[in-house]
Formats: structure tokens, C-alpha cells, sequence
């Protein structure tokens, strides 16, 4: 059993495992979305997680005080979603049957002034959170570490818990690209949600139903693509970065081979059988093209669409090509593991000479 | 003018004041910020040298020597008759890979590339081999290692005549 839940943790099974789960949450979240199946969520999970906590190596995991955090993290979101999903199940029932949502009842319109109800609330978050931090690292020693050595480095070495996302994604992509470009994209592009989003439904209250395009979007990106490949890199990656499933031990001499290929060298020794030609342009060509046509071909194509046009409609040009440019951001990150993980292709283009990888 | 506005400040005594006062405001400012800037520049620097000499080429056997790894940020790679000197900067991020004598190869604990023993890349995000640094014989034989100066293997450098001895 542990060695098939090891198995199955391994990114190549868990992320498409969590892809159909996050799926099956979304087109069902009106059974989730209630008290009885958070109850009984709390109530089937407990033994599994103290089956779980038996086990040493999975404690040494999940004990070790950098991790304590996303333990608490990983607790907190599981029920921010389920309330969520409850709220918009309540919200969307209740619109079917023509009643406004729960938020915009008369008795809900009231306000309240920012200072002092919102302003005294976050002073005493503020302070709570400066004691559970000073707390914690009384209890678990927070070490102060050697003076940096620029050439040495922990092994493994990773990240605030914060950006383990990110050092994930790092794994399948060129810095520049990953440590860079999408970083960059996904903050520009959070900034800029008002301003392309202009439907004003679903605006103070919670509804999954008036906006499935944004909800399934957003969620994804955030559950799938950002609070699990957190999970991956806190939890399951050891020594060299490589996968360790919950209950293995961290063996530094673990050995795994895994030979990437750019996608020139299938084109022009696996596919052509020829040498690689001197031009380097020539060589990426493929790729050159492939790419090209990602993020130029699918947005002009897509417009087309009957999807395509009623956006369009809705927002006009230039949101709808800033809006499709964003989705394909997005979404060439579980393109790329997926080629990584079956092809094991490194990079489409791959011009190292211009420091130009993708 | 009555008595009254003769005791408040006049017009020129105001702008005085205020001069003085702007100016010792400034000047205040000023050294606090310079004294920041100042801050943020170490006194002692450990900065390994740029280069340095590496001893006597009969001093290194065949494989990979890691001597200079922790001083210098090189390691010495002896093989098929070439002595080269390799960083050890990973191409991907720049973290510094660990040598695995069991597998024979450099593995970087960051993101997992892995490169063999002459430095090609071949696992793992990193996108092109470690570099190599210039390697030249001193007049009385002993290996010198110059870092300013690199060779790229996917630039075709590697054939370079500095960047590897014959032994
Ligand atoms: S820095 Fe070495 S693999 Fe990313």
C-alpha cells in the first residue's frame, strides 16, 4: 500500500490525479459545497492521516520546522475552498429559484466603516501572527545559519516554502522563462483581471454558475498550478531535487536516469536522421514554428470560434487577445510537464547560444 | 507695526530660520543616506581570486578533483589525456551542483540537472554544459587558472587551445 501511494505521488501520476480531481470538485461542487460532505470529509480523512503519521519517514516530512507552515497552509486552504464551494452551492441555488444571492439580501447591504471594523481587525491579525511567529521559532530553534559560500550549496536546496512553486516550474523550464517571464505574467496579469474582466456579474458575491469561464480558470491556476507543485516541492522533493514519495526515505545516493532531449535534436537525429545543420536558426526551426503558432495561430484561430466570439462580443478585441495571451501562459506550463514527463523533451527551442530557451 | 508684531518674526528673520532649518534637514539626510550606502557594502570581502595557480599537472589523476571546489569554485577534470578547469555554476540557475563519484556525474541539488563528467548536460532544466575557465602553463609548469576568461562548449570554445591542457 505505501509503495503504491509512493508511486502514485510521483508528479507523472499525481498531477494528472489532481487535474481529474480538481475537475470532478468543480463539476460537482454543489455535493461538496455542503455541510454534510465536509463532515464527513473531516471524519473519513482522520484515519487516514494518522495511518499516514504511523509511518517515520512521513513524519520526518511533514515535522520538519520549515514545513510546519504549509502543514497549516494545506489545512487552511482545503477549508477556504470548501467554503467557497459551499457559499457559491448556496448563491447558485438560490438564483435558479430567482432569489438575489445570500450577499445582496436586505439585511446583508449594510455597511460598516473601514476604519475602525476592518483596520482594528487587521492590527489584531498583525499581532497574532508576529506572536505565532516568534512562538514558533522559539520551539523549533530557528537556527542562524553560516555566513553564505558562494560555492557551496545545501543539498537540497530549496526556496521559502512560498516560491517552491516556482523552483518546481523551474524544473521544466529555462530561468529566464520561468524565473522571469511567467512570474512576471502572472503578477501583471492578476493586476489586470479588473480591467479585462468586465462582466459585472458575480461582483460581491459568491457564484460558480454566472461565471464558470473565470471560476474553472482561476481555480486551476491557483489549486492545481501554484498550491500543489508547492505540495511537490515541500513535501516530495529530496536530495538533488529528485521525487521521493511520502513514506521513502530520503536516500542522498538514490539514483534516477532521465536523458532530456530538445525537441531539435527528435527533428534532425531521431526523425530526419541527419546531422544537426550548423545554422542555428535552421536547427530550432521546428520549435521556432511550433511556438509561432502557439501564441499566434490559437488566438487568431480562437477568435474565430463561436467561444471566441462571444467573449469578444462581451469585452471587445483587445481584452480578448490580452485574456487568450494569459491562458496560453498559463497553460503551457502542464503542456510542458506532460512533454517532459512522455517525451522527456527538454526544450522546444533551444538556443542556448542567444540564451534563449523555451 | 505695533509692539505686539515686533516680538513675532519678521519676514527675513522667518526665511532665516527656515534656511538654516531646510539645510540642517538636508545635510542630516544626506548622511544618514550615505551612511546606508555605505552599510550596504561589506568591509572584508571573501570573494574567491580570479585566478590562481593550481599546482603540477602529474598532481591530478585521472577523473574529477575537487580540491579547489570550495576555494576557487573549480573543479579539475582529468580525462581522455585533457586536464580542463570546470565551474562549478550550474548553466540552469546558477546553484552549485555536488559531484557524485557513484553515478559519475554532477548533480545540482536545485532543480536536478545532472551533467557527466565532462560537463555536458544531459538531465534536468539545464539548458547548455558548465563552463570551462582558461587553463595555461606557468614558466616553471605549474597549472594556472584564470576565471575571467571562459570557454562555452555550445559556442564550439571547447576546441580552444586554453581551455584544456594535454597531459
Ligand atoms: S540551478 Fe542547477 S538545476 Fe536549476
Amino acid at each position: 500500500m505505501k509503495e503504491f501511494i509512493n508511486y502514485m505521488a510521483d508528479p507523472i501520476r499525481s498531477f494528472p490525479i489532481m487535474t481529474i480531481l480538481y475537475i470532478l470538485m468543480m463539476k460537482y461542487y454543489r455535493i461538496i459545497g455542503t455541510k454534510k460532505f465536509a463532515i464527513g470529509a473531516v471524519v473519513a480523512s482522520l484515519p487516514v492521516v494518522a495511518w499516514f503519521c504511523m509511518d517515520a519517514n512521513f513524519r520526518a516530512i511533514i515535522l520538519w520546522p520549515d514545513n510546519i507552515p504549509i502543514n497549516i497552509i494545506i489545512i487552511l486552504i482545503a477549508w477556504l475552498t470548501w467554503y467557497s464551494l459551499y457559499r457559491c452551492a448556496q448563491n447558485d441555488a438560490r438564483i435558479e429559484k430567482g432569489e438575489c444571492p445570500i450577499e445582496a439580501t436586505p439585511e446583508n447591504r449594510e455597511k460598516v466603516w473601514t476604519w475602525p471594523n476592518l483596520v482594528y481587525t487587521e492590527l489584531m491579525c498583525m499581532i497574532g501572527a508576529t506572536v505565532f511567529l516568534v512562538v514558533w521559532a522559539i520551539i523549533f530553534k530557528a537556527p542562524l545559519e553560516e555566513p553564505a559560500n558562494p560555492t557551496w550549496a545545501p543539498n537540497p536546496a530549496k526556496a521559502p516554502w512560498y516560491f517552491l512553486g516556482l523552483q518546481e516550474m523551474l524544473v521544466y523550464f529555462d530561468p529566464w522563462m520561468a524565473g522571469v517571464v511567467l512570474p512576471g505574467i502572472i503578477v501583471v496579469g492578476l493586476m489586470a483581471i479588473p480591467y479585462i474582466d468586465t462582466n459585472p456579474k458575480g461582483n460581491g458575491y459568491f457564484t460558480i454558475k454566472e461565471r464558470p469561464l473565470a471560476m474553472w480558470m482561476f481555480m486551476y491556476g491557483w489549486l492545481v498550478l501554484w498550491i500543489y507543485l508547492i505540495i511537490v516541492g515541500t513535501f516530495l522533493r529530496g536530495p538533488n531535487w529528485t521525487f521521493y514519495g511520502p513514506f521513502e526515505y530520503w536516500d542522498f545516493h538514490k539514483v534516477v536516469s532521465e536523458y532530456n532531449v530538445n525537441l531539435s535534436e527528435f527533428l534532425w537525429i531521431k526523425w530526419l536522421n541527419m546531422p544537426m545543420p550548423g545554422n542555428i536558426v535552421l536547427r530550432e526551426i521546428l520549435g521556432i514554428i511550433l511556438t509561432v503558432a502557439y501564441i499566434v495561430v490559437i488566438p487568431l484561430w480562437s477568435a474565430k470560434t463561436k467561444w471566441g466570439k462571444k467573449i469578444i462580443e462581451n469585452t471587445g478585441q483587445i481584452r480578448y487577445y490580452i485574456f487568450i495571451f494569459l491562458l496560453l501562459g498559463m497553460t503551457s506550463l502542464p503542456i510542458k510537464m506532460v512533454l517532459r514527463w512522455l517525451f522527456s523533451l527538454k526544450y522546444i527551442i533551444a538556443l542556448p547560444e542567444w540564451e534563449l530557451n523555451l | 507695526m505695533s509692539d505686539e508684531s515686533k516680538k513675532q518674526l519678521n519676514r527675513r528673520e522667518f526665511f532665516s530660520f527656515v534656511t538654516v532649518g531646510w539645510v540642517a534637514f538636508t545635510s542630516a539626510v544626506a548622511g544618514l543616506a550615505s551612511l546606508a550606502f555605505r552599510y550596504s557594502y561589506p568591509n572584508v570581502t571573501f570573494d574567491p581570486e580570479m585566478d590562481f595557480i593550481a599546482g603540477f599537472p602529474a598532481d591530478y589523476e585521472e577523473g574529477v578533483d575537487e580540491r579547489w571546489k570550495n576555494g576557487f569554485g573549480v573543479w579539475m577534470v582529468k580525462q581522455e589525456g585533457k586536464l580542463v578547469a570546470l565551474s562549478n555554476i550550474c548553466t540552469h540557475l546558477g546553484c552549485v551542483p555536488n559531484w557524485l563519484p557513484a553515478e559519475l556525474k554532477f548533480k545540482c541539488p536545485c532543480h536536478g540537472s545532472g551533467y557527466y563528467m565532462n560537463g555536458i548536460n544531459f538531465e534536468g532544466p539545464a539548458p547548455r554544459p558548465l563552463e570551462r575557465y582558461k587553463i595555461a602553463l606557468t614558466p616553471e609548469g605549474k597549472i594556472k587558472v584564470d576565471k575571467t576568461k571562459i570557454y562555452r562548449y555550445e559556442k564550439g570554445q571547447w576546441d580552444h587551445p586554453d581551455s584544456y591542457l594535454s597531459v
